[in-house]
């Protein structure tokens, strides 16, 4: 491979781990800024979140690496999947923030935080336990279609991993600047007291606030299945640290911060693998997240006091 | 010494728009509000006076329900609301100016604006309350696209008023809406709360400004260390030697 054909394709894969790790970025940016809440039940709603997609697959038939539908009919089942697999993450989201955390709201310290630790443990454990420690084959049903740029590959499922990512995320900008919800979203990110004297329901923005973020990592879950061919019950674990890196380094709680964290983590992942070494991965990057929580704690977008005024 | 008022003059009032009856508020342990009454009749000015620390912006709070009280009875037109969540009482009328205006920093003027009509959905009406809030408030137009966390403190707080407004609210809850403003600036924004009285809209509002509050107030309620030590009339209150003492001393130096 020339030079410029290692770079390009490692530039395609840290758009692409990118893309994921912006959607799961999210989930963590957009609790913490309305709440203040670092939530790491978010790394196992992921988790599961792969996993309810794979499923949702094998029920529909598609097994093994073969593809048994071409065109339209496989794209609306894709979507379906997706769909699905995003109200469900998102309902699960919802419920934990319901029976799991509502109840310790406004608790100062560190209670909270702990509790979602907790969740984690539980989602970690009940897939470990009912579906076996071992690698899960990820059926994959993309066509084989492939664009080669000297010896750099662009697979379809890139584009369209990217294409998913890109159009949830303009959906997700345009809810939080567009519609009543999200404006009540950003008052309450903003001055939650305020936002209760201007009549918005804050238990609903948060707990609505909870099921976008985990439908956008059911989302990453499938992407994630898809771009690896595999799930696990571990997985996690490393995205959900990597992506919670993303979202310190483009300011937490700032949502384009986020997004803009997400793909630099991931060209970060990929280029730094290629030109170091793939073991010294993680130490660039959790080196990073302490960079910035050093030297820059409010990221490369955040304000000068990230949640409030 | 607390004065209790001579009938007539309670039956003078007008019908009660808002009423509490032995309020007991708490943060914790700490007893804030103790078997408080008061009454905001319907279409007054009432003003409450009080030290530092009294109780006063808990008052605000109890009424919006962002805190709760322990016993007692709030009732807004006619209905016991305490039970009800702060958006329940701002769909029925209930409009707070908040201590130190609490604007959204990061949103506009419009939009901030635009959140006070949250809970409204008639579209055109809240076009027609925007012009109304634009002319009490000429100097809002022209810092429609400002971010609030900008805007001066007399900016804000004639944002946090015509946010207040966007309500379209039947009783305006006005926390120390003269603080930290000039005196002509003062004298403007009282001016300005009494055009929207004549508007329709009653108001409760706390003052440390006591002469100015109780120059255009119907009504007074003077609150210490969480009880309501005396009230009357704004006229019998100004004319109370213990008001004189506490919080007219400018006027009794004139
Ligand atoms: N959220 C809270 N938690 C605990 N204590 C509180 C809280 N808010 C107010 N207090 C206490 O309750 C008492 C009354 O406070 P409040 O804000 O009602 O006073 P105020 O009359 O508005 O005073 P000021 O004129 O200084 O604004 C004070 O002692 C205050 O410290
Ligand atoms: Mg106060």
């Amino acid at each position: 491979m020339e030079s410029w054909e290692i770079l390009l394709q490692q530039v395609i894969n840290g758009l692409s781990l990118g893309a994921m790790y912006a959607l799961l970025a999210l989930g963590f940016t957009m609790v913490y800024g309305i709440i203040e809440l670092i939530n790491f039940a978010h790394f196992n709603i992921f988790m599961v979140g792969s996993f309810i997609a794979m499923w949702l697959m094998q029920l529909m038939g598609f097994t093994g690496q073969t593809h048994i539908l071409y065109g339209l009919p496989l794209v609306g089942l894709l979507v379906l999947v997706l769909c699905a697999t995003m109200l469900s993450t998102g309902a699960l989201g919802a419920l934990i923030e319901r029976y799991g955390l509502r109840a310790l709201r406004g608790v100062s310290g560190t209670a909270p935080m702990i509790t979602t630790i907790g969740l984690s443990y539980i989602l970690f454990n009940v897939i470990l336990l009912t579906t076996g420690a071992d690698t899960k084959n990820y059926s994959n049903p993309m066509p084989n279609i492939r664009w080669e740029f000297g010896d750099a590959v662009l697979r379809l499922r890139e584009v369209m991993l990217w294409g998913v990512s890109v159009v949830l995320m303009i959906a997700l900008h345009y809810f939080v600047r567009r519609t009543k919800m999200g404006k009540a979203m950003q008052a309450t990110a903003q001055d939650q007291e305020a936002a209760r004297m201007v009549g918005v329901d804050v238990d609903r923005v948060v707990i609505i606030t909870f099921f976008i973020g985990s439908a956008l990592a059911g989302a990453a879950g499938l992407i994630f299945g898809l771009y690896y061919n595999y799930t696990s019950f571990i997985i996690g674990y490393t995205a959900g640290l990597r992506a919670f890196t993303a979202a310190v380094l483009g300011g937490i709680g700032n949502i384009p911060g986020a997004m803009l964290g997400g793909v630099l983590i991931g060209l970060i992942e990929s280029l730094g693998g290629q030109y170091l070494a793939v073991r010294w991965t993680d130490v660039i990057i959790f080196s990073i997240l302490v960079l910035v929580l050093v030297f820059r704690p409010t990221g490369l977008l955040g304000r000068a006091a990230p949640t409030k005024s | 010494m607390p004065i209790s008022d001579a009938p007539q003059t309670q039956s003078q009032r007008r019908p009660p728009l808002l009423e509490f009856n032995d309020v007991n508020t708490y943060y914790g342990e700490l007893h804030v509000l103790k078997s408080v009454n008061y009454r905001v009749g319907d279409g007054e000015i009432v003003c409450l006076l009080g030290g530092n620390a009294s109780g006063k912006s808990t008052t605000m709070k109890t009424i919006l329900g962002i805190v709760r009280p322990k016993s007692g009875k709030v009732t807004y037109a006619g209905q016991p609301i305490d039970r009800l969540p702060t958006a329940e009482r701002v769909k029925r009328g209930i409009a707070p100016v908040p201590e130190a205006r609490r604007l959204f920093p990061r949103m506009t003027v419009l939009e901030n604006l635009e959140m006070g009509a949250f809970t409204r959905s008639d579209t055109t009406e809240i076009e027609s309350d925007k012009e109304r809030v634009f002319g009490l408030f000429p100097r809002i137009k022209e810092r429609l696209t400002q971010l609030a966390g900008t805007l001066s403190g007399g900016e804000q707080q004639m944002v946090a008023m015509g946010r207040a407004l966007m309500a379209r609210p039947k009783l305006l809850c006005m926390d120390e809406p003269s603080m930290g403003l000039s005196p002509a600036f003062v004298e403007q924004v009282f001016d300005i709360i009494q055009a929207i009285n004549k508007q329709g809209t009653s108001i409760f509002m706390v003052e440390q400004n006591a002469n100015m509050a109780l120059s255009i107030a119907d009504y007074g309620y003077v609150l210490q260390t969480g009880e309501v030590v005396l009230h009357g009339s704004a006229q019998s209150l100004r004319d109370n030697e213990m008001v004189q003492q506490a919080y007219l001393g400018e006027m009794k130096a004139q």
